[in-house]
């Protein structure tokens, strides 16, 4: 702890007061936010966590359903059948404001552009049937990703701004404050010092008076 | 309005294209930061990279993560996944509660 370097005077006295009320007031509305931060970034981690151990697994599956197409068909086919594609995927982005962190909220339009209902971009004459399940297997997949994206996203900004905040806590909490309190007891004992040798002085020049 | 990138090797991210997301192949590692770059510039809300290639640009990935878009969101290529997304979870675990509590 180290004392501030200031004058022992009343007026700094009275200003470390002030700043040492303010100082605690931050403190604490600081710590109830990393409180309710962190509540909140645990209940959304462990959804992202959850998320993203199911959206990998899945894609390594519709994965290994193209590799197979990819090596039946010729690649100039392959090509060919998914270059015009028949979904478009539009996206929304809000901020939503959490704690003081920006936080996306996405939302998505998924439209497909004839209402025959196949998701699939292209004849099945010269595809092959394992195309198609690796397409279909990723479209089922999509909603779950572009969630996982938002989850992730989330969590990424929410950590940044926890450590943020813990760093401001523990300034106040182990700096900032014990400084104050340190420094201000010491311009209490200053003064009352200088009270104490004033009477006595004062006492002792009644004495030379009397006599 | 934003769209959604894919950025990756050829035979990864072929298929994403038939659900009519933008797929941007890459091979090295400047072409892919060029085009992580451009994309992020040119209104693109999700961005998603296979691990492969996210391996080769951290320090790029990373820059873009304080910002609100566009999200990098990594996934596994179809080599399987390297586990460095489950990594980066881990990592804001790390960050933010100081140890892995999951």
């Amino acid at each position: 702890m180290a004392r501030l370097n200031v004058n022992p005077t009343r007026m700094q006295l009275a200003n470390l007061k002030r700043r040492l009320q303010t100082a605690t007031r931050g403190h604490k509305l600081l710590k109830d936010k990393q409180d309710e931060l962190m509540r909140q970034f645990i209940e959304l981690i462990k959804k992202n966590k959850k998320l993203r151990e199911e959206v990998e697994k899945e894609l390594e599956e519709a994965f290994k359903d193209f590799l197979i197409a990819s090596a039946v068909m010729s690649p100039e086919m392959l090509e060919e059948a998914v270059a015009y594609p028949k979904e478009t995927i539009m996206l929304d982005i809000q901020k939503k404001n959490v704690m003081s962190v920006h936080v996306p909220v996405m939302s998505f339009k998924r439209k497909l552009e004839s209402d025959d209902g196949s998701i699939f971009p292209y004849g099945f004459v010269e595809t092959s049937s394992e195309l198609d399940d690796a397409i279909s297997r990723l479209y089922a997949i999509m909603p779950k990703l572009l969630e996982l994206a938002e989850v992730e996203k989330a969590c990424q900004l929410m950590a940044d701004e926890i450590e943020k905040t813990r760093r401001r806590v523990n300034a106040l909490e182990h700096r900032t404050i014990p400084d104050l309190e340190e420094t201000i007891k010491y311009i209490r004992m200053k003064l009352d010092e200088n009270e104490r040798s004033t009477i006595t002085r004062l006492m002792k020049v009644k004495d030379m008076i009397n006599k | 309005m934003y769209k959604i990138a894919v950025i990756g090797d050829k035979n990864s991210v072929l298929a994403f294209k038939a659900l009519g997301i933008d797929v941007f192949t890459v091979t090295d590692e400047l072409e892919t930061r060029k085009t992580v770059n451009t994309l992020a510039k040119n209104g693109y809300g999700i961005i998603f990279i296979t691990e492969q290639i996210a391996r080769l640009i951290p320090d790029t990935i990373s820059r873009y993560d304080e910002k609100v878009t566009p999200a990098i969101i990594l996934i596994p290529s179809n080599q399987g996944t390297l586990n460095i997304g489950m990594e980066r979870i881990n990592k804001n675990v790390e960050k933010a509660v100081g140890t892995n509590i999951l």
